[in-house]
Parts: C-alpha cells; structure tokens; sequence
C-alpha cells in the first residue's frame, strides 16, 4: 500500500500512471459538459425572473466553485509540499495555478455579461463578483511570486507559504465583503444566491459542476505531466523517454 | 565535553543539480576544516548546512550524537556563524552593535566586555561612529570582535578574511589556532593562503562530488 | 544580570530561555528604534506620503466640504493604508542587506517572536504616526465631528494587522531586487477586510450607529493575525535567505 503511494508520488511513478488516468477524465469532462450544456441551454425552463438570461449560470456557477476549489488545493499541495518535501505536489500546484487564474476570470466576466440584462451595467459592486475579484489578484500574487525567484526552489517555497496564507485569508475577505455589501446596498439582489431551484433547473447545473470539475483533473494531470518533463529534463528517464519518442 | 560535528552521506540539490553528494565529514574539538572549491561549488551552501541554516539537504548531521535536527536549539548556542555580509547595522556605532549580539547571546554583558573586544580587533578610537562611517574592513572587525566576545566552541567563518588587510589577517589567524588549541573548532572558506600550525582537513567541492582529503 | 566573564574554554550556554528571549526582545526592538532615530527620514516620508495623497483628493474631485465629508472616511482609511505599505518594503530590507537578518535566524531565540519584535517596531514607526496624524487631515476633508476619536481608534488597531499580515509579505519578497511592486500585489488583497471593518468604524461613528462590532471584528482580525502570521513571517524569511 504505502509502496504504491511512494511510488505514485515519485514524479516518474505519476507520469506513467496519468497517462492511463488521464483519458477517462477528459472523456468525463467532454461528455458531462457537452450534456450540460445543451440540457442547460435547450431544453432547461426559462427564469421567471430573468428569461433566458440565467442561464449563463451554468457556465459562472462551475466556473466559481472551481476558481476556489482550486486555490484550496493549490494550498494543500503546498502544505504536502512544505511539510512532506514532496515535490510532485508543488509541480502539481504550479500546474493548477494559471487554470485557476482563468477560471477566476471566466466567472467574472460571465458575472459581468450576466449584469447587463440583470442591473443593467457591466460591472456591480456585488458581494459575490468583487470577492471573486480579489481572489483574482491573490492567484496573480502567487503566480506573480513564483516568477519573480530566481531559484526554482525558493519560488515553489515562496508560492506555497503566500497560497496558504491566502486560504486562510480566503473565508475572512469573503465573510467582510458581504458584511460591507449589506451595509451598503441591503436591496439590491444577488445573482446567485437565490430561493429553490426547480429540479430541471438544478440537474443540468450540476452536470456542468461535474463536467467542470472532471475538467479541472484532467488539466491539471495533463499539465502536471509536461511540468514534470520541463523539471526532470536532465533526468535519465525523461531522456530515454525522449529518446523513444524520436 | 568535547565537541563534535559529523555529515554522512550529504547531498545537496539546488533546481536540478547535484552541488555535491556522497559527503562525508568530521570536525572536532581542536581541528579546522577547510572548504575549498571553486566559485559555484556550493562552499557557502555546504556551510549553510553545517551551521542549520539550511534544511533542504538529504544524508544526516549529527551534534554530539545526535541529529542535528533535534538538538537544533543547543546546537545554535554553541556556534557562531560569520556570512558574507558582516552582520553589522550601518546607523549603530560598534559598541550598539555588539551591546545587540550581547543581548542574543543570552547575556546582556558589560560595556567593558564590548570595549576590549573592539580593542583586541584594533578599533581602539571607533567605538562610537557610526558602522557606516567605518571601512569595509573595519566593519569586518566589528564583526570578527563577536570572536571574543560571545565565546562559543564552534566557529563557522565564510570568507572571514574578506576586506581585512595584513595584519589582521595575521591576527585573525592567530585567533582562529589560540580557538583550535583551546579545543573549540572551526569550519571556513577562504581564498587566502592559511599559515595556522594547527591540524587542518579539507574538502574540496566541484566535480558533482565532495572529495575529502586530510 | 551580571555572568562571570567566560573564560576561553568555559563557553557561555546562553541563559534559561525565557530570560533570554526577552532580553532579546528588547535588545531587538531597541536597536530598530535606534537605528530608525538615527535616519528619521523613513518614517517621515509615510506620513508626507499620507498627507500628500489627501491632498489630491479634493484637488481630483471637488472641494465641496459636503461631497468630501461623506467620504472622508473611506479616503483617510485608503490613504492610510497606502502609506502603510509604501514602508513595508523597508521593513526587512536593511537587515538584509547587512547580514543581521542572516544572524537573527541564527540566533536560538524562536524566530515568529523575533519577527514579531521588528513588527511591532515597524507598527510604532509607522501606524502609530499615521493614526495620530489622521484627525488633522481629517478637518481639512470635514470630517464630521464625533468621529474623530473612532478614527483614531481604528487606525491604530488596524494599522497594527495591517503590519503583521504586510510583514508576511515583505519577507517574501525581501530577497528580491524588485519586491516593491509585488509586494503590494501580494499584500492589498488580504488588506480587504481590515478596510471594509476600519473604513467601517468611521462610518457607523458618523452615522451616529454603534461602532463596537467594528472595532471588535479589527480586535478579532487582529488577534487572528498575530497568532497565525508569525510562523509565516519566520517560514518566509528562512525562504527567502536561504531558498
């Protein structure tokens, strides 16, 4: 058992076997966001509120759970990375770090396309967008920090120790910048926050949750691959792998 | 109680290269370990890890007897280290600064113990300017005055010789063989020739690989 | 105090540890007061710096007394906290460049509590001034009267996490030849709350609502702060000397 897990979290060892794992999970993603998609957008009951217009929920719902979905497990890899000196963990992190990025931007853009038919503008100071927003500039920060160090080692460190302060941060800033905004505007609705969904509303959503999630796992295993390959280039079994491969 | 510091089978990587490995090495009251190699072998590194600075290193260190990683504490009372900078506060005077070193050495020592320390380094007259004001030599000195003055049984210098002249070479070294023969020890890096009558090992890095030499 | 002067070979162990960490405690903050007396010049320029940004405001908006009263509080609170980060860079950087950074993670003295010293110094040099300065450039904005008091009070213990969380980042980014710019991209984000509650004090106090929540929620950012921050302040600074 432990065997295997040593063996897993070699990098050599999760080369090969993200390669057998890889395909199913984008598979799953192809097929369970394709479902979703044209359930959500076809065949799912219009709003009786906003119309058509709410269905850009299935794209900013998922894209949202993933945009802090991700920053948590960027800061358990560096936690297993930091504690257990395991660097599969840390190549795993800077894998998931730009997804997370886009993921954060795609949810605030569809947030921001959804206001025009919602508020009437592209941009609301609404609770949700601006602690998307700054999560936003957190995953710049980490991305940012790791670039800045010459050595590839004290970026990994760096990058590790600013994702997990910003984990513990993550709850506290969301928390604050809903106290600020029922301050602020106490009437104004909030997107997604709202009553009971209809089961048909409800299923296609978590199909696209699911389909975005199986999304995530396979980026991340397909990038975590070519990361290795970039770090373990001077190692022998990355050259004989090359030296197959033509 | 006699001193001892072993490394057994240390490697060390930095982003994918090997700076040494297979190292293994002994210091002990009364010896002076010499590291040499070239600019880029990882002497400072190697220092780094022999004072516990740095942790990123696979093999063992031993204190005493025991791993270095658990006696860690014990371990930083009995070493002082001198780094490439000298570790002395530009706006402070010599006398604020070594009143500092005092301080995190667990004692907060006299003004006499700070002035003859200055005096035996030969900054007799600068005790109250400013560091800033001093020379890149004379802020060495400041630096190498914590020698009398925080009495500890290993030292571990890199560079230590950097910026002083003839003399104080000649009297540094003098210090470090009156250290050795009192039965502490030292670790160093220098590019200077040595003219110490004490036992000296040395290790040479470069090559990927430590190679130790008596 | 006194110790008999250790002879060559009976070397100085160090006293019992408590004694000695505050001993070093001290030692540690005294010596940045000093050296901070001895070149006034830094912490000077913040409060410059927290005047000249206030200055901007009713010459980039308007100086209608009513328009700036109503956010006078949210400008004072921003200006403040800018002027905080602009000396954050400083914080480590000295130390690092002379070495003394180096030897203060040698030292056996746990270093999330030497970290906290120079917080505490930077927090004195720099919070502390800009809390106290506030009133003045709050009448030059209209500051309603009855808020004055509450400004004070949430600046000086805002400003206060404010320089534990800012330390995190400025050991990050102290090894780095262009930390500054990073360092606030690292650092603004997880200033947020501490604005929306400080900002917030000042608020209620003008709206004449209660202000202890506010001033409890900084109280409780705070104390948050200092118990996690320290360990990364030490984790980052042994990062960033020794990667």
């Amino acid at each position: 058992m432990w065997a295997f897990f040593h063996k897993l979290a070699s990098p050599k060892g999760f080369y090969a076997f993200s390669a057998r794992l890889s395909p199913w999970f984008w598979a799953a993603a192809a097929v369970l966001i394709g479902a979703g998609v044209v359930w959500g957008l076809a065949f799912a009951p219009a709003d009786y509120q906003q119309g058509n217009s709410f269905r850009i929920i299935y794209v900013h719902v998922p894209a949202a759970f993933l945009a802090q979905s991700i920053f948590v497990a960027m800061a358990l890899a560096g936690l297993v990375f930091m504690v257990w000196k395991i660097k599969l963990a840390d190549m795993a992190a800077t894998a998931m770090a730009p997804l997370g990025a886009g993921m954060t931007f795609v949810a605030l853009l569809s947030g921001a396309v959804w206001g025009v038919p919602t508020w009437g503008t592209w941009w609301q100071w609404d609770a949700r967008l601006t602690s998307m927003l700054i999560l936003f500039f957190l995953y710049i920060g980490v991305i940012a920090l790791r670039g800045a160090f010459d050595g590839r080692d004290s970026g990994s460190r760096a990058a590790s120790v600013l994702t997990m302060v910003g984990v513990i941060n993550i709850p506290i800033i969301k928390y604050s910048v809903e106290w600020w905004y029922t301050l602020h505007q106490p009437a104004t609705f909030s997107i997604t926050s709202r009553p009971a969904m209809p089961v048909e509303m409800w299923l296609p959503l978590l199909i696209m949750v699911l389909g975005f999630y199986s999304f995530f796992i396979a980026v991340t295993l397909t990038r975590t691959r070519s990361v290795i390959l970039h770090r373990e280039s001077a190692k022998r079994w990355v050259r004989e792998l090359a030296g197959e491969d033509g | 109680m006699s001193l001892r510091l072993q490394a057994r089978k240390l490697a060390c990587e930095r982003d994918g290269r090997w700076l040494f490995r297979d190292l293994d090495l002994e210091i002990r009251s009364g010896e002076i370990l010499r590291v040499e190699g070239p600019n880029g072998s990882g002497k400072t590194t190697l220092l780094k890890i022999l004072s516990g600075q740095l942790a990123d290193y696979e093999g063992s260190i031993f204190w005493r007897d025991a791993p270095l990683r658990r006696v860690h504490r014990n371990f930083l009372a009995s070493l002082l280290y001198l780094g490439h900078a000298p570790g002395v506060k530009a706006a402070l005077t010599p006398l604020e600064n070594l009143a500092w070193y005092q301080a995190m050495a667990g004692t907060g020592g006299t003004e006499a113990q700070r002035m003859s320390a200055l005096e035996m380094v030969g900054l007799r007259g600068f005790e109250d300017l400013p560091a800033g004001q001093l020379s890149a030599g004379q802020q060495r000195r400041v630096a190498l005055a914590r020698l009398e003055l925080t009495p500890r049984p290993l030292w571990v210098l890199d560079e230590p010789f950097t910026a002083i002249d003839r003399e104080g070479v000649a009297d540094l070294e003098a210090r470090l063989a009156a250290h050795v023969r009192g039965g502490g020890s030292v670790v160093l890096t220098t590019h200077q020739a040595l003219d110490i009558p004490v036992p000296m090992c040395r290790v040479r890095l470069g090559e990927g690989k430590g190679n130790v030499a008596s | 105090m006194s110790r008999p002067e250790a002879s060559p070979k009976s070397y100085a162990r160090g006293r019992e540890p408590e004694a000695s960490v505050a001993l070093a405690l001290l030692a540690t903050m005294r010596r940045d007061l000093l050296a901070l007396l001895r070149r006034p010049g830094a912490a000077f320029n913040s409060l410059a710096f927290f005047a000249l940004v206030i200055t901007l405001f009713p010459i980039g908006i308007s100086p209608d007394p009513e328009l700036l009263a109503t956010i006078a509080p949210g400008l004072l609170w921003v200006a403040a906290l800018l002027a905080a980060l602009l000396s954050l860079d400083g914080m480590f950087r000295d130390d690092f460049a002379d070495g003394t950074l180096e030897q203060l993670l040698l030292a056996a003295q746990p270093l999330p509590l030497m970290a906290l010293a120079k917080v505490a110094v930077h927090w004195l040099t720099t919070g502390l001034p800009l809390a106290l300065m506030a009133p003045v450039l709050g009448v030059m904005l209209s500051l309603p009267p009855g808020s004055y008091a509450v400004l004070v009070l949430s600046l000086a213990l805002g400003s206060a996490t404010l320089s534990v969380i800012g330390a995190i980042g400025a050991a990050l980014t102290v090894g780095l030849s262009r930390g500054g710019v990073l360092l606030s991209l690292l650092v603004l984000p997880l200033y947020v709350p501490v604005l929306i509650f400080g900002a917030g004090a000042v608020q209620a106090a003008i709206a004449g609502t209660s202000v202890a929540a506010h001033l409890a929620l900084l109280g409780a950012l705070l104390a948050v702060s200092l118990v996690f921050a320290p360990w990364a302040i030490a984790a980052s600074l042994r990062i960033s000397l020794n990667g």
